[in-house]
């Protein structure tokens, strides 16, 4: 263990779960640790001159940490810090550890918009939400033929755990897949429960080859659904800008209304 | 399924699109008996080409119609392709668009077929088939046909989240003008039933909280505008005492889309009027949410509202005697009321300013548009705005400042302050 002092900058390294994230800021705590930065063990590259420190990380110390914050924070306050994580933006470790500190040491509120990392979270949460919210108007299921209805999704951020309970209540009675292709994950849910799974693609579903996979009639529901969406435009009203900026480009690949 | 559902699919959709209400909100209809779907989250699953919100499978369930009115595709007169929908066809649309994530619900209206009732009577069938056989729990606005009977609208206030019943054109001589058989009374006599229901409904939920459920998103309404000569006055006054009178959750205004070559309208190749519909939007918010009365914004000597500055900065601009605001000061109702802060920047203020007092990075910070504001505030800062401006200097000032913005917007500009 690295011995703590007030002058130098401590390196944080830890596991880049949410609980080795919360366990950064009960180390802090615990070793009295003067000014810190977070890395994982991937990011991080060793220099002669840095003080680093590895975390362990701990379910009843992270869980100590929740409580802590609990205090501190409205719901609201909770769900941006986890949002802010989800958003896997490589400066937002530390922000969140400072933010942490700012609530435990000098009691300050989630609203002193005034505080850069105050602001900052409040920020990143709602871009966090923002995509949070797209991502339950975007997704697209097709009908499999082992009826299970299938999406791909490659958000910005990881809203993948912040949307399941979303689909969860709505689709109660069929089951469904939402799969992550960019982070290689996915939740399915098989009427009861849902739980976190990953697919090996031997067959790629979205090689035409393969489009067997899906039910019979799948293909004849995307264009209804195509042909409503050329219907209901307006020409004489058209605005392809305002257009993009709600559907951005990046979202187009998997809007069925979007494949020609 | 097949080319003809697909035919169907595009003669109902593309009649129904006139329809802009597209909200699908307002209602939370929870999803516990393990059926399929819920409300409340008001979803916009996609934009269409023009920017707007597509929320519902809006449809109509038919295009033929006995009425003529002048500024509707779906007149009588018009030589156009007729057809209708099933009931069972809609229903499994609905349900199979549903299951995909593509809708939140459906927006069912329909052109007259033999009478009111008649009409109405099919509508009612297709919610109730989703409801009760399909255990959906998504999002139903039925458009009312007027003229239909009590026992009728009752009904179709069981199944729906929303009724609507659309008030056509703003003022009764324009209504007479365009659409000869219709009369105002047949729409106000439905939005008096439907407002009487819902608060009956409201009373017995208190008394039994099992008490069926009547149009939870309550009832909406849409306007034509620039179909007859009407003035923006006419307009909000209208929508004014709709909200008012019936409770209104919504009014809508739908800028005329030319369909037709009638002497009584404008000509077919004029423009719609989207800066005008925008306008009206902003007011209407200021009226819903920022504490205005339609007087304000309106009245004999400012019958229009300007077309190159938004409502809210207009408004200040004649009421010159009411600013500078002090930001770290003035109460939030004041603060909703300076350009360039909308209601979320207006709340963090009055949160951020018990920690600190606000100055002019902070505000910005805070997402306040300083080009337009700084003209009519102070906040903790030495430095502000000292010139004794007139109205009309600021307005330029602001203008320029904004020019690029404004220019295109002329055209396209389709947000909200
Ligand atoms: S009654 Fe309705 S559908 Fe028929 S012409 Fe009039 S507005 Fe169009």
């Amino acid at each position: 263990m690295t011995p703590s002092s007030f002058d130098s900058m401590t390196i944080l390294i830890y596991d880049g779960t949410w609980y080795g994230l919360l366990c950064c800021i009960y180390d802090v705590y615990e070793y009295k640790l003067g000014p810190v930065s977070v890395s994982t063990k991937e990011q991080h590259q060793p220099d002669a001159f840095s003080n680093t420190q590895e975390v362990f990380t701990s379910a009843e110390h992270a869980k100590r940490v929740l409580k802590g914050l609990h205090t501190k924070l409205s719901p609201t306050g909770m769900a941006a810090i986890y949002s802010c994580y989800l958003s896997e933006l490589p400066e937002m470790a530390s922000v969140i550890i400072r933010y942490a500190r700012l609530l435990f040491s000098s009691g300050i509120s989630e609203k002193a918009y005034g505080n850069p990392d105050v602001l900052k979270v409040s920020q990143v949460a709602k871009m966090v939400s923002r995509e949070r919210h797209r991502m339950k108007a975007f997704i697209r299921f097709r009908l499999t033929q082992d009826d299970i209805y299938y999406a791909t999704i490659e958000p910005d951020f990881n809203v993948l755990p912040l949307i399941v309970s979303h689909f969860k209540n709505r689709y109660a009675d069929q089951k469904w897949v939402i799969y992550d292709t960019k982070r290689g994950y996915g939740v399915f849910y098989d009427l009861h429960t849902t739980e976190e799974i990953q697919l090996d693609f031997t067959v790629d579903p979205d090689k035409p080859t393969d489009t067997n996979i899906f039910a019979e009639n799948e293909e004849q529901y995307q264009t209804l659904w195509k042909d409503y969406f050329k219907h209901v435009s307006i020409d004489s009203r058209k605005n392809t800008a305002l257009h993009v900026r709600h559907v951005p480009r990046r979202y187009w690949k998997h809007l069925t209304e979007k494949q020609v | 399924m097949s080319e003809r559902i697909r035919e169907k699919l595009a003669i109902l959709a593309d009649a129904a699109k006139y329809d802009v209400s597209c909200a699908s909100s307002g209602s939370k209809r929870k999803n516990d008996n393990k059926g399929l779907g819920n409300t409340g989250s008001g979803i916009c699953h996609t934009y269409t080409s023009d920017g707007r919100c597509v929320s519902l499978l809006k449809i109509l369930l038919t295009n033929f119609c006995i009425y003529d009115c002048a500024y509707c595709v779906t007149r009588k007169s018009n030589d156009i392709q007729r057809t209708a929908f099933t009931v069972k066809e809609v229903v499994d649309l609905t349900i199979s668009f549903y299951r995909r994530n593509y809708i939140e619900g459906l927006f069912l209206s329909s052109g007259i077929f033999k009478n009111a009732d008649y009409t109405m009577e099919r509508l009612v069938r297709v919610a109730k088939e989703l409801r009760l056989e399909h255990k959906f729990n998504g999002y139903i606005h039925l458009k009312t046909i007027p003229g239909a009977s009590d026992e009728l609208m009752k009904e179709a206030g069981l199944y729906a989240d929303r009724l609507s019943v659309n008030i056509e054109i703003p003022t009764e001589s324009g209504l007479k003008l365009l659409a000869p058989d219709k009369d105002r009374k047949d729409m106000i006599k439905p939005m008096n039933f439907i407002k009487q229901e819902i608060i009956q409904n409201k009373n017995e939920i208190k008394l039994f909280k099992k008490a069926p459920l009547f149009v939870p998103a309550g009832q909406s309404s849409q306007m034509i505008i620039g179909a007859t000569k009407e003035t923006d006055k006419d307009i909000m006054y209208t929508a004014n005492s709709l909200y008012k009178n019936f409770n209104l959750k919504r009014v809508y205004y739908s800028g005329y889309v030319p369909v037709s070559h009638d002497s009584r309208l404008p000509s077919f190749d004029s423009a719609v009027p989207m800066l005008r519909e925008n306008r009206l939007y902003q007011a209407d918010w200021l009226m819903r949410f920022y504490g205005f009365h339609v007087k304000e914004l309106l009245n004999n000597e400012t019958p229009h509202l300007d077309l190159d500055i938004d409502p809210k900065l207009s408004w200040a601009l004649r009421n010159p005697n009411q600013f500078p605001i002090d930001i770290n000061k003035a109460d939030l109702q004041m603060i909703l009321r300076i350009p360039g802060i909308g209601v979320q920047s207006a709340q963090k203020i009055v949160s951020a300013r018990t920690f600190q007092r606000l100055n002019w990075e902070n505000l910005k910070k805070l997402g306040v548009a300083l080009n337009r504001a700084k003209y009519f505030i102070t906040c903790n800062s030495a430095d502000f705005e000292r010139r004794n401006l007139s109205s009309m200097q600021i307005k330029q000032y602001i203008l320029a400042s904004s020019a690029s913005k404004y220019l295109k917007s002329n055209s396209t500009q389709l947000q909200l302050f």
